[in-house]
């Protein structure tokens, strides 16, 4: 699903709801290098749209977002 | 945000006059949030809402005067009969039962919200005329807060792009 990007971090928020995903993806970016991949996993359907705002509002890239199994995941890349 | 300060960053203030469990939410979700989101946040904590900065906290949900207030209850959607929280200890057990669903669906706590606040650099300012009317005392406030009055929130919105009252 990912096609050839391999993710550099990978961040498991299953269980978690609102806004504590978003909260620890910015903490996980934040250690990152420019360049660099987060691939997230979130339980909450409120996620897709927010990520897509949050990545928008802080100009980190949303590379790709899909659901696998009834978890939502995001691919991410880091723009310092 | 540690990262942010160029000056040009987008700015937020909100200020939190509420101190009850449910009330205690919207300020610290959008706080953090929009920490998240590279936003300079200012909260001002005034009259009951000052006590949402207390070391120690113990938040309560009355049934009292909150006529929408519903609660999940084996498939179905249960009305809070509104007098009911004139009873001893039933807003103790309403409280209880919120703090049982906040945590069994994933919501972060108002302790964690208000943890992650603090990590993010967002700035908290204790209303002075609030602690002196009830007598409260900094000593039983977390680390970081600022004191200010009604000039300091002023200042700061000024110069915010959103400012919200809760």
């Amino acid at each position: 699903m990912t096609d050839n990007i391999t993710p550099d971090e990978v961040l498991d928020t299953i269980g978690l709801n609102c806004p504590l995903p978003i909260l620890k993806a910015k903490k996980a970016l934040k250690g990152m290098d420019n360049g660099k991949i987060l691939e997230l996993a979130s339980s909450d359907p409120g996620a897709v749209k927010d990520f897509e705002a949050f990545c928008r509002a802080t100009g980190n890239i949303l590379l790709k977002s899909w659901v696998d199994d009834g978890v939502y995941m995001f691919l991410i890349e880091r723009v310092v | 945000m540690a990262d942010m300060d160029i000056g040009n960053a987008k700015k937020m203030t909100i200020i939190c006059t509420k101190g009850t469990l449910d009330w205690a939410y919207p300020p610290f979700i959008l706080a953090t949030t929009a920490a998240a989101m590279d936003v300079e946040v200012t909260m001002f904590f005034t009259f009951y809402g000052l006590g949402l900065l207390d070391k120690k906290l113990n938040l309560s949900v009355t049934t009292l005067g909150n006529s929408s207030m519903r609660m999940p209850m084996m498939g179905m959607q249960m009305a809070m009969p509104n007098m009911m929280g004139m009873i001893p200890g039933v807003t103790a057990g309403t409280s209880v039962m919120m703090k049982n669903l906040i945590k069994k669906k994933g919501v972060a706590s108002i302790e964690d919200l208000r943890e992650a606040a603090v990590l993010s650099d967002v700035r908290l300012i204790g209303c002075q005329m609030t602690i002196d009317l009830f007598e409260k005392k900094t000593e039983d406030m977390i680390e970081g807060v600022e004191l200010g009055g009604a000039a300091t929130w002023l200042e700061s919105a000024l110069q915010s792009d959103i400012n919200l009252y809760m």
